[in-house]
């Protein structure tokens, strides 16, 4: 709601005749001091009072796909117990360039073992396809596009048959520990200090 | 069988272990015959401060922090925000790193006569300013906590109205025995039964059998249980005879109590490497040891487990951010694994081997009298030789000049017994005694769930007691002797000679009462007074009153002193009162002694738990 700002003309005019009103008008007084002291000119309008609205009738149309944010507590979690279990964020915090391939794999064994263990505990995996990777499938009419990709050459209509690339993975099971009250999600991995 | 009028709707099985405690159930109104309705209960424990999962096993330790060591609700529990103590896995997790504020082997502690077991004594090496706790109270704290979880999960049926079968060492002693079924009391454990450990694995096998056990076992069957814990190792042997036209079975020996267990095993290896690294120039601080018993612990399992690898790469992790840079990679082979497990724990040995002991100091150190000697086989040998005689009672034909007693199958039972490559060995072992003595072969028991055997097995128990399945039989696999003093001629310097008085025979059962022995000795009124205390698993036959003037020092193992008083209510101070001793088993499975006086009146309790400074 900007209005256009006067030309120099009309505030030579204002100039000339506000200082009358100031002396001869309190309520354009009023205006004057809220507005030196930084506030808008015009008292908020009194609230009008909303119209009794008709219900909107839902109308048939597709449910917008609501773009959220994932709660970053659980992330959080479990890059604390990935780091607990098997010090993944000591490693990739760590410059891998300046060490030996030996050196890194000693530490990708620390970080496998128990990165592992954590997911091992907390999550069962399956593969989405059973099948061996390189077999042959048919794709039917009405898969699911979540658990299945489809690449290359997709052209005409279902049942594709294509070759498995990749099996997938789909989790079965998740459980994270469940988090006292006031427990710091932030704190990934607190400084240790010996007494 | 039993037919106490019942409201519980579940037996409960409760195993109390050295390093970890489980708890399972059977569903009574889902179970008939051998369909049995079993469950485990998942734990609620936190495992890191502020973060709670639940989990098959509650790790036996607990931690006493610093009052400013955590932030508020750190440990909380579903059923409790400010548990008073900190329990299970992140006590273990903290306690790694400040050992001495962390109670661990509590349960080991609980059968040492050397300590007042109730007075607070844990953790041994704490600093003043930490309040300790007794044996008894850390047990007491791990029992509650799975009453805790119980009565969380079933509130509709409360754990103090529910049967519960609590499981104890078959070599823990009568005051042991006692001190736990009073813990258990005081946890809020009212309707409880004892049941011996490697008792239990076997029920536990039988139930997995679904009632095809009677197709695995026959008559003549000598059953060696073999339990290998985190901290301790028990042996039992169990009969199958035949009574009214059924298979029963019967407990009929059982070993001492050997404090020797994976942890040991684990310990032993990283010391190797360790040992290794040293070599090399790198020497680890004690925060990388533990990170290298954790290792090893993993390493031991892929290098005794079916197929090896010749060596399992380990690495022993920096303990700042810098992962790469400062971890120490080195490898345990298999020959080191063999070399020290199975030749250090569980070596080829002879049947007439006998563990090596030590005199110890005499001024040993107050600490857990942990087992001398390393070698399993070793005290194998000795408990089969020693029970030579078990099931001659039974009618069993024993080969002529059998130097042991022959098992004819093995129930492996306790974590240890995963490793193919220990089993094996063990089962070889026996099998080159047998072969020795001319004796066929011992088969393994398949089917055992090694883990979670003993709890599983003792809910079974508590649901075969309503009359759902079959029992096993023993009574006390003891008898109990108390030392009486000679009257003869005093001699400086020479301490008079004690006799052994029979007091409670061997194999006395559940819930009966053994004869009065006629013998009469002296109590003074007012004052304690304490008796030596024997027992023997070796003399079946000696009945109440019987009078050993001289035994053979592996026949009787003095435990230790029990004590009576008489209060001095009706009497004079100072008085000798004459009584007569009475011992029974009391129905949840402990022993009680009891003085009678002569002339009648109040029964008193002997005092099984003394106090020896």
């Amino acid at each position: 709601m900007s209005e256009p700002k006067p030309s120099f003309f009309v505030r030579l005019w204002i100039a000339f005749v506000a200082p009358w009103r100031v002396l001869f008008s309190a309520d354009f007084g009023a205006g004057v001091q809220r507005l030196m002291s930084g506030a808008p000119a015009l008292p908020p309008p009194p609230q009008a009072k909303p119209e009794p609205k008709p219900e909107p009738k839902p109308e048939p149309k597709p449910e917008p796909v609501r773009i959220e944010r994932a709660p970053v507590d659980a992330a959080l979690q479990l890059l604390a117990l990935f780091q607990r279990e098997g010090r993944f964020i000591d490693f990739l915090e760590e410059d891998v360039a300046s060490f030996s391939d030996e050196e890194i794999g000693a530490a990708a064994r620390v970080v496998h073992e128990g990165c592992r263990k954590a997911v091992r505990e907390h999550f069962t995996l399956a593969p989405v396809k059973d099948q061996e990777e390189g077999a042959s499938l048919e794709v039917p009419k009405g898969f699911d596009a979540h658990a299945i990709r489809l690449t290359g050459n997709v052209v005409g209509e279902p049942p594709f048959r294509g070759t498995l690339q990749h099996r997938g993975w789909k989790v079965t099971r998740a459980e994270l520990p469940k988090l006292a009250e006031g427990h710091d999600v932030k704190v990934i991995a607190p400084a240790e200090v010996e007494l | 069988m039993t037919d106490k009028k019942t409201t519980a709707s579940y037996a409960i099985g409760v195993d109390l272990g050295t390093t970890h405690c489980a708890l399972s159930f059977v569903d009574l109104d889902l179970s008939e015959g051998e369909e049995v309705a079993h469950e485990v209960l998942s734990l609620p424990q936190a495992v890191a401060p502020g973060e709670l999962e639940e989990r098959m096993l509650l790790p036996s330790f607990l931690y006493l922090p610093h009052p400013q060591e955590l932030p508020p609700g750190a440990a909380a529990l579903p059923w409790n925000p400010t548990p008073a103590y900190v329990v299970g896995e992140i006590a273990r997790r903290l306690g790694a790193q400040t050992p001495l504020r962390l109670v661990s082997s509590a349960k080991s502690w609980l059968c040492h006569p050397g300590v007042d077991r109730k007075g607070a004594i844990l953790p041994t090496d704490a600093p003043e300013e930490v309040s300790r706790l007794s044996p008894f109270a850390a047990s007491v704290q791990y029992l509650a906590h799975l009453r805790d979880a119980w009565n969380h999960a079933h509130p509709d049926a409360p754990f103090g109205e529910q049967d519960v079968v609590l499981t104890v060492p078959a070599s823990f002693d009568p005051a042991a025995r006692e001190l736990t079924a009073e813990a258990a009391k005081a946890a809020g454990y009212h309707r409880l039964t004892l049941l011996e450990e490697p008792q239990s694995a076997l029920y536990a096998w039988i139930a997995q059998t679904k009632g095809t056990w009677r197709d695995h076992v026959k008559v003549g069957d000598v059953i060696l249980v073999v339990d290998v814990g985190g901290g301790t190792t028990d042996f039992s042997l169990i009969a199958v005879h035949e009574q009214d036209g059924n298979l029963a079975l019967e407990r009929v020996a059982v070993g001492e109590h050997i404090l020797l267990g994976g942890d040991n095993m684990d310990l032993a290896l990283a010391y190797v490497v360790a040992q290794k690294l040293e070599s090399e120039g790198k020497k680890l601080d004690a925060w990388q040891l533990r990170a290298l018993t954790h290792g090893c612990r993993h390493a031991k399992e892929q290098l005794l487990g079916a197929s090896p690898p010749q060596s399992v790469p380990l690495v022993v992790p920096s303990r700042g951010s810098k992962l790469i840079g400062g971890s120490l990679r080195t490898e345990l082979t298999l020959e080191e694994v063999r070399r020290t497990l199975l030749e250090g724990f569980f070596p080829e040995v002879g049947a007439d081997a006998k563990p090596a002991t030590r005199a110890r100091g005499a001024l040993t150190q107050l600490g857990l009298p942990y087992a001398q000697d390393a070698a399993v086989t070793r005290h194998l040998a000795a408990f089969l030789a020693r029970q030579v005689g078990a099931t001659a009672e039974l009618g069993f034909a024993m080969k002529e000049g059998a130097r042991f007693l022959h098992p004819t199958a093995i129930l492996f039972n306790g974590g240890v017994l995963k490793a193919d490559a220990i089993a094996e060995r063990i089962t070889k072992v026996i099998g080159g005694w047998l072969a020795a003595d001319g004796a066929p072969d011992a088969r393994v028991l398949e089917g055992a769930d090694l883990d979670g055997a003993v709890a599983r097995g003792a809910a079974y128990y508590g649901y075969a007691r309503l009359g759902g399945g079959v029992r096993i039989r023993g009574g006390m696999a003891q008898a109990f002797y108390v030392g009486v003093e000679t009257a003869m001629p005093a001699v400086p310097g020479m301490e008079p000679p004690v006799h052994a008085l029979c007091v409670a025979p061997f194999g006395l059962e559940e819930g009966s009462t053994a004869p009065s022995p006629p013998q009469e000795l002296g109590l003074v009124v007012g004052e304690p007074v304490r008796f030596r205390f024997f027992a023997s698993s070796v003399r079946r036959d000696d009945a109440p009153g019987a009078l050993l003037e001289r035994w053979r020092d592996d026949e009787l193992v003095e435990l230790g002193a029990i004590e009576a008083e008489l209060p001095a209510q009706g009497r004079q101070a100072g008085d000798v009162v004459p009584v007569r001793l009475r011992a029974r088993v009391s129905e949840l499975g402990t022993l009680v002694l009891e003085a009678l006086p002569r002339a009648g009146g109040d029964v008193w309790k002997v005092e099984l738990d003394v106090r020896t400074s």
